[in-house]
Order: structure tokens, then C-alpha cells, then sequence
């Protein structure tokens, strides 16, 4: 430790204005702040002393938050693969393959958007944002396991620069990131965010009579084809009762590689309450919301997929990581406390919909959130509008 | 009526080095200060003695141009030996080298019976000229009161809610009488009630158990159910237009004692506390004394802080430095600047943090006691956490919204979002707890003046 202090603290007057790479500073910052917590002291007058948490301390609870995540979509995408091509498999070969799929993700997904984040910083003169140590995490988990790492590459910049960058950096992005990231390979590569694209099939082949499809894509035919059974059978039915509720639970079932697992993400949901990080009025009310209207739903009744019982939404698609991980993203969220229920109740009415009402997508969890980035403003100012009303009234008293 | 207001938002900063119950003898400080910079609303200082000149204790050294009917006035008696003046000859502190026997400028004294008769305009032209005048805190701005003004009420105060604060009843003792003195006096200068808010969660002291005509509330709860802020947002809060005075007790104390005895008693008890302290205990002093002659020998090592009032509102000062006006408290606690290894990143339960991403298992064990240097411990960022500063502050009011308002310079938001009722220690937490480390006492005050400046 004193080697490394005496490393840094011998290179750091080349960085120091009028230094050799003053130009770097803002990289050799985020690299020394990485190892050492700064020997700055606070100032003359307020406080004098400080909370212990800080923002890097903020960031890397969500990161260990997401973790079972991680490791469960490893093993998923392994377990998956040979369940399609119907080989039997151990859990270490389901492992070892789950792993050269997802790591390449992950690693792809830091490096080009920590690359965006170092030059931007560099340009702008801003310091390097702990953010991105989550949304580079983020981004691997709600993509497809066979999507191409260039693509990985290439959203990850987008999304860097499109949804964080312009608006001024960490802390002043109208747009979760990482959902930024996925609607824009879901625009702009249909073919590979869609579809046939769940299982890491790799060189192989489907075994006989196993299909590709997901369980919202399941759903949403039962409305398509006339005269089929209700929803509930047909995903247990389906590739040997594949989609059983409990399944579905647990995740053993195809999709975004750390979206499957409701369990995974209720962990990480524990996590995030406890530590305080997340807001536990946005995961509880997003999974109300879409309880809510799905018990309206099987109340009308129109169709099978309206029939389904609504705690399957639960379970179903990448709702329960969205609530957890993506609706709860601080800066794109409600800032006001009232304001959180409406903004989580709405994300997950509104995914309902979307999976349910409207024909042309299945899964509505990513285009919920991202709608609802864009009016959590518009509910905060409601809130606050309230509050100055009440302060108003109470001066006239 | 009476009414008990339960705040459930806050945060006891738990520290090491409370101070006992003692009053401890030291020598006294040879030299003392009065330092116009402890005075918000001051604009343009003005001294009216020179170096080398003799003052006894009430002597006017200094007022301000801008509202020159209040005088600040010498602690004690003794020879101004310096003048300090700091860039652009702003004017820091007038020193003065204290007698050994120190001298009264005499006022008129009072019978306790004869308090009540005495006219607004007599106690004020008093007060004004004996230098107690400054105690009176005028809200909305946290600044001196102006004499011209009648507020509609009068709030005190009667305890403590900072980090390591010391005890009214130690340092008030025995000056009931005072204290009552100087209510029946505050009683004059304002329209509506003087409001007394007494802490629901401690025996009320005797001091403040006898004082008849003034309306009591009790408050309960976490820091800062001390503030007067608070007390002030909760039973007569203030809109634009308002104005209310504020004082603490040691104040009311310093005028009872200004009308019954005619003299400007600068004398007060303080508490020497933190972690650093060796014996942390209470000492008499005056007001503006110099702390060295409290610390010698005192204190555990040499890489210290000396803060003249509490870790969340006070102020750095040096070895030699001065305590201030309002303060009745010095604290030291470990300078901060040391690096730490990978010190965000490790598990500890030896830090102290109202987030529980840190403090998971604090709750196992609550009264634990810490020791906070002075670091950061961390580096300025951009607001991320929200929701956050609202478990702190007490009040109806949005804080983030309130300090966005301010960093955007948009008046009319600030005063919709509440402005008015706060100054810097209501949201001092807010500052303690910010993951982001921003100086949010420096920016509301920033806020304040601009506010101040349109009106």
C-alpha cells in the first residue's frame, strides 16, 4: 500500500497544472480516488465533519447488488443452451460455456463505454463518473446472449454519449442509460435483439421438437390464433413444461442473460433496500402497478393472454430486473419521495400494457421505464408544485 | 396550550468526547477578540477604538455603518493590542489584553419588580449600547436583529441537539433569576408570544421551568429537534413578509444580567469537548476568549482540529484562535488528511454513516461512540442520491429542490421553497450526509444573500 501511495504520489505533480499531462489529469484522478480515499479535508466553516458513504461507495452496492444476476445468467445461459440442443451436461461444462458467452459481454460493454467516459472526461474536464461502473454492468444483463459483441461495442458508446454525455454527464441524464443502450439495438438490429435470438445455440442445432420461443411471446400468440388454450397450459405445456410458473421463478428459462431469474433480482432487490440504495417505493410499486392491472385485465377478460393470472407478470420477461435495477436508477427516476409510487406504479401498469394491449411488442418492460424517465420530471413537478401551494396558504393564514 | 411536536427525521451524530458534568478551573486567556465575521449581517465594519487604546467589558469597539444603533462591545477590560485586518483590509478581529481585575462600564440596575415597567425604548436604547443587542438572531436570514423591527415572535431554544453539545444546565447554572430577567425584557419588543421549546425527552430544567408568560412546546427526537429552525417550522412558521427573532439561552441569560445587575457580563461557561480532548469537561471563560490557555496540556496529540463550536456548524480555528460569539462549545477532533487505501471499497464498522450502504450493521450497536476526523472521505461529485436529504430536515421543505433553486439563481422558487425558514445549521446535516460532498451550508448562505439583496 505505502508503494503504490509513493508510485502516485511521485507521478502526480506530472498531472498538476503546468505538469506533463496536465491534459490527464482527470485519468489519473479516477485511478488514484480507485486506490486511495483523497486526504482532503473539509473546509473552514460548515461542517466539519462527513458521512463515511461516498458516491464510489454508492455505485459498487449496486454492482454487488447485481451479482446474482451475473452468476445465475452464466449458469442460465449454459443450462439453456443444452436444454435446446437437448445434451445432457454437468454444472461445471453449463458454467464454463455460460461464462465464454457472457464474460466477452461484459468485458465488451465496459471498454468501449469506459473508453467514451475517459475521453469525454478528458475533453470536457469532468472527472470520471463512478456511474458507469454500474451501466457497464447493466447493459451485458438485459441483452441476448447471442448478440454480437461489436453491436455490445457500438450501444454502449451510443448510449454513453446519447443519454449521459449530452446532457451534461453522471447526474444530469434525463434517460437510464442502460435501457438507452437496449432500445437502440432493439431499433436499430431488430433481427438481433428479437425473435429467434434467446438461446446461445452456438454451431448447433434445436433438439426435435423444441422451440425458440420466450414465454411473453408464448402470451402474446395465444391472442393470434383462435380457439387455443388458456395461457397458463400452454407455457407448461411448452418444451416440456419449460414455462412452469416456478421455472419462471427461479429463471430457468430463456432470455436477456440476467434478466431471467425473478429470484435473482429479488436478492439484488434485498440488497438494495437494505443497503438504502435502491428506493423501495419504486421496486414495490412497480410490481403493484403491474399486479394492479393485470387483476383488471383477467377482470375483462377479452382474451386468453387477458385471462393470464396477473402474478405471472411477475415472472414473465425482464420485469422484476427492471423494477429492481433500471426503474430504480436515482438520477432518471422521481427525485421526490410521493413521487416514486406514481412513477414505479405507472412503469409497471404501463408494461402491462404494452405486453398485453399492444400487438407489436412483447416485452414492455424497457420502453415503460423509458417512458417514464422522460415524465419523472413532470411528476416531480407536480410534487413540489404542492409543496410551495402549501407554503403559500400557510403565509396567508 | 402546550403542545408536544414528535420529529421522527434526523440524525444523532453519536461522538466520542462528551464532556462530564464539571465546571474545571484554567488559567484564564490573556488575550480575547471580538470578530466582526462572527456577526452574519455585518456589511460594513466599522472600529471605533485604536490600537493601544483602554476598554473596560462593554466598551462599543466596533459597529456596523449600515445599522450603526448596535454596538459591539469589548468582553473584558483591558488595552487593545491588535487590530487585525485581512485582504482588501477586511477587517477579522479586534484583540484585546484582558486585565487581571476586569472593569465594568456601569448601566442602570433593576429591581426584578421594577423589570416590567421599563419601556421598549428604554431596554432597547440599553441593550443596543451594552452590547447584548447582537444576541437577537432575526429570521428569515440567520443575521442581528434590527432594532427598528417588531417581530411577531420571539422563539428560544432551550437545548441542544449537535454532536457533543453541552448541557444548559451546566452552562447556566444558578442564573434562573437571569434568565427570567431577561424574558420579562423580550417580552416588550415583540408583538406576539415568546415562544420557549423545551426538549420532551429530558426533565426540564429548573432554569426554564419557572418562567411564567411564554408559550412552551415540547419537541422530541433526533437531531435537529434542537434547532430553532425547527421549532419555528412546526408551531409559527414563517412566510414571506414575517419576521421573527431567535435567541439562546445564554442570551436572554446576558440581558437579565445587563438589567439586574448593569453591567455587560461577558462571562460564560463552555464546554471543552471531542474525541482529542483528554478530560472533556466544562470551563469558564468569556465571550471571544483565546482557546490556549484551555487546550494546554490538554489535549492527546498535535494533528488536530480546533473547532470553535460543533463538528456540523462550526468553525476551523487555530491553536491560538478564538472562540466565537455564539459558541459555547469547542471541539477537537483528528485532522483528516491521510489517505486510505481502497477505504471506500471495505467493509467497517468503525465508520460512522447514516446511509446503510456503509453502516449495514450499525443498528446492532447504537450507542457506539465515534471518532470522525476531518477528511471528506470522498470526492465532489454530482447530485445522484435523492430522496435523502428529506429524512434529515424535519420541515415541510424539499431541500434538494431548494439548493437546485439556489445553484440556478431562480428567486422565485427559493422563496416558494422555502428560503425563509431556513438557515445554515437546519440543514447542516444535509451537508454531513451528502454523497456527493457538497458544501450545502455555503451554498444555501449564498442563497440567502441573494434573497437578502432583492428585498
Amino acid at each position: 500500500m505505502k508503494a503504490i501511495r509513493d508510485i502516485l504520489d511521485k507521478q502526480k505533480p506530472l498531472f498538476e497544472k503546468g505538469g506533463k499531462f496536465e491534459k490527464y489529469y482527470y485519468l489519473f484522478e479516477a485511478n488514484e480516488t480507485f486506490l486511495f480515499v483523497p486526504n482532503e479535508t473539509t473546509g473552514i466553516k460548515g461542517a466539519q465533519v462527513r458521512d463515511a458513504i461516498n458516491l464510489k461507495r454508492l455505485m459498487i452496492t449496486v454492482v454487488v447488488a447485481m451479482i446474482p444476476c451475473l452468476l445465475f445468467g452464466i449458469y442460465n445461459v449454459g443450462h439453456t443452451h443444452f436444454l435446446a440442443t437437448g445434451q445432457l451436461a454437468t454444472f461445471g461444462e453449463k458454467v464454463l460455456l455460460g461464462a465464454t458467452v457472457v464474460l466477452p459481454v461484459v468485458l465488451t460493454a465496459y471498454v468501449a463505454g469506459g473508453l467514451v467516459e475517459v475521453v469525454f472526461s478528458l475533453i470536457r474536464r469532468h472527472p470520471i463518473n463512478e456511474g458507469f461502473l454500474v451501466t457497464g454492468m447493466l447493459i451485458p444483463l438485459i441483452l441476448p446472449p447471442t448478440i454480437p459483441l461489436w453491436q455490445v461495442a457500438l450501444a454502449s458508446v451510443f448510449a454513453v454519449v446519447i443519454a449521459k454525455e449530452v446532457f451534461g454527464g453522471t447526474g444530469m441524464n434525463v434517460l437510464n442509460v442502460a435501457m438507452t443502450a437496449r432500445a437502440f439495438l432493439y431499433f436499430a438490429y431488430p433481427s438481433d435483439m428479437s425473435g429467434d435470438v434467446w438461446y446461445y445455440l452456438g454451431d448447433q442445432q434445436y433438439a426435435d421438437g423444441f422451440t425458440g420461443a420466450t414465454a411473453l411471446g408464448l402470451a402474446a400468440e395465444t391472442i393470434l390464433v383462435d380457439g387455443t388454450q388458456e395461457v397458463t397450459s400452454t407455457l407448461a405445456t411448452t418444451n416440456d413444461g419449460l414455462f412452469s410458473f416456478w421455472n419462471m421463478f427461479i429463471g430457468f428459462i430463456p432470455g436477456s442473460i440476467g434478466e431471467t431469474s425473478t429470484l435473482m433480482a429479488l436478492v439484488g432487490a434485498i440488497i438494495l433496500i437494505a443497503t438504502g440504495v435502491g428506493s423501495w417505493k419504486i421496486i414495490l410499486s412497480v410490481f403493484g402497478g403491474a399486479l394492479g392491472l393485470g387483476y383488471l385485465l383477467t377482470a375483462f377478460g377479452a382474451n386468453e393472454f387477458m385471462m393470464m393470472p396477473a402474478h405471472y407478470h411477475w415472472v414473465m420477461g425482464g420485469l422484476a430486473f427492471g423494477a429492481v435495477f433500471m426503474a430504480t436508477d436515482p438520477v432518471s427516476a422521481a427525485h421526490t419521495e410521493s413521487g416514486k409510487w406514481v412513477y414505479g406504479a405507472l412503469i409497471g401498469i404501463i408494461t402491462v400494457i404494452i405486453r398485453v394491449l399492444n400487438p407489436a411488442y412483447p416485452e414492455g418492460i424497457m420502453l415503460a421505464v423509458l417512458f417514464m424517465n422522460v415524465f419523472a420530471p413532470l411528476i416531480d413537478h407536480v410534487v413540489v408544485q404542492s409543496n410551495k401551494k402549501r407554503r403559500l396558504q400557510r403565509a396567508t393564514v | 396550550m402546550s403542545q408536544h411536536i414528535k420529529l421522527k427525521k434526523g440524525f444523532n451524530i453519536n461522538l466520542a468526547g462528551k464532556p462530564q458534568q464539571v465546571v474545571a478551573e484554567a488559567d484564564r486567556s490573556e488575550t480575547f477578540s471580538v470578530k466582526p465575521t462572527d456577526f452574519i449581517g455585518i456589511i460594513r465594519p466599522k472600529v471605533t477604538v485604536r490600537e493601544g487604546d483602554v476598554v473596560k467589558a462593554g466598551t462599543p469597539v466596533l459597529f456596523d455603518k449600515k445599522m450603526n444603533q448596535v454596538m459591539y462591545c469589548a468582553p473584558v477590560s483591558g488595552e487593545v493590542v491588535e487590530i487585525v485586518r485581512g485582504e482588501k483590509r477586511k477587517l477579522l478581529e479586534i484583540k484585546i489584553l484582558a486585565d487581571k481585575q476586569i472593569e465594568y462600564e456601569q448601566f442602570k440596575e433593576h429591581s426584578a419588580s421594577e423589570l416590567s415597567g421599563i419601556s421598549r425604548e428604554q431596554a432597547q436604547e440599553t441593550m443596543l449600547k451594552g452590547g447584548v443587542w447582537p444576541q437577537l438572531i432575526q429570521r428569515p436570514y440567520g443575521i442581528v436583529a434590527n432594532p427598528e423591527d417588531t417581530p411577531k415572535a420571539i422563539f428560544i431554544s432551550t437545548f441542544d441537539t449537535h454532536p457533543l453539545a453541552p448541557d444548559y444546565d451546566v452552562l447556566l447554572k444558578n442564573q434562573a433569576s437571569f434568565f427570567e430577567a431577561g424574558i420579562e425584557i423580550l417580552k416588550k419588543f415583540t408583538s406576539g408570544k415568546v415562544n420557549l421549546g423545551v426538549n420532551a425527552d429530558a426533565e426540564v430544567s429548573p432554569i426554564f421551568s419557572n418562567v411564567k408568560g411564554v408559550q412552551v412546546n415540547k419537541f422530541s427526537g433526533p437531531h435537529p429537534a434542537g434547532n430553532v429552525g425547527v421549532h419555528i417550522h412546526h408551531t409559527d412558521p414563517i412566510g414571506k413578509g414575517d419576521l421573527v427573532w431567535t435567541i439562546d439561552p445564554y442570551g436572554v441569560v446576558q440581558i437579565g444580567k445587563m438589567f439586574l445587575n448593569g453591567v455587560f457580563d461577558a462571562s460564560k461557561t463552555i464546554a471543552l469537548t471531542g474525541s482529542e480532548v483528554k478530560e472533556p469537561k466544562y470551563y469558564q471563560t468569556y465571550i471571544g476568549a483565546c482557546i490556549d490557555k484551555l487546550v494546554e496540556g490538554n489535549i492527546k496529540q498535535e494533528h488536530v482540529r480546533y473547532i470553535s463550536g460543533n463538528v456540523l456548524t462550526g468553525e476551523k480555528i487555530s491553536k491560538q484562535g478564538y472562540l466565537g460569539f455564539y459558541h459555547h462549545q469547542l471541539t477537537v477532533i483528528p485532522e483528516g488528511d491521510q489517505y486510505e487505501f481502497l477505504g471506500w471499497l471495505k467493509p467497517t464498522t468503525s465508520k460512522l454513516s447514516f446511509h446503510r450502504a456503509l453502516g449495514l450493521l450499525s443498528f446492532l450497536n447504537p450507542k457506539k461512540e465515534f471518532v470522525l476526523t476531518t477528511n471528506t472521505l470522498g470526492e465532489e461529485r454530482a447530485f445522484v442520491q435523492t430522496g435523502i436529504f428529506e429524512k434529515v430536515t424535519p420541515m415541510d421543505i424539499l431541500p434538494e429542490y431548494l439548493i437546485k433553486a439556489i445553484m440556478a439563481e431562480d428567486y422565485d422558487d427559493m422563496e416558494a421553497l422555502g428560503i425563509f425558514e431556513v438557515i445554515e445549521e437546519d440543514l447542516a446535516l444535509c451537508e454531513f450526509i451528502d454523497v456527493s460532498k457538497h458544501e450545502i451550508q455555503a451554498i444555501l448562505r449564498e442563497g440567502i444573500n441573494l434573497i437578502k439583496a432583492t428585498t
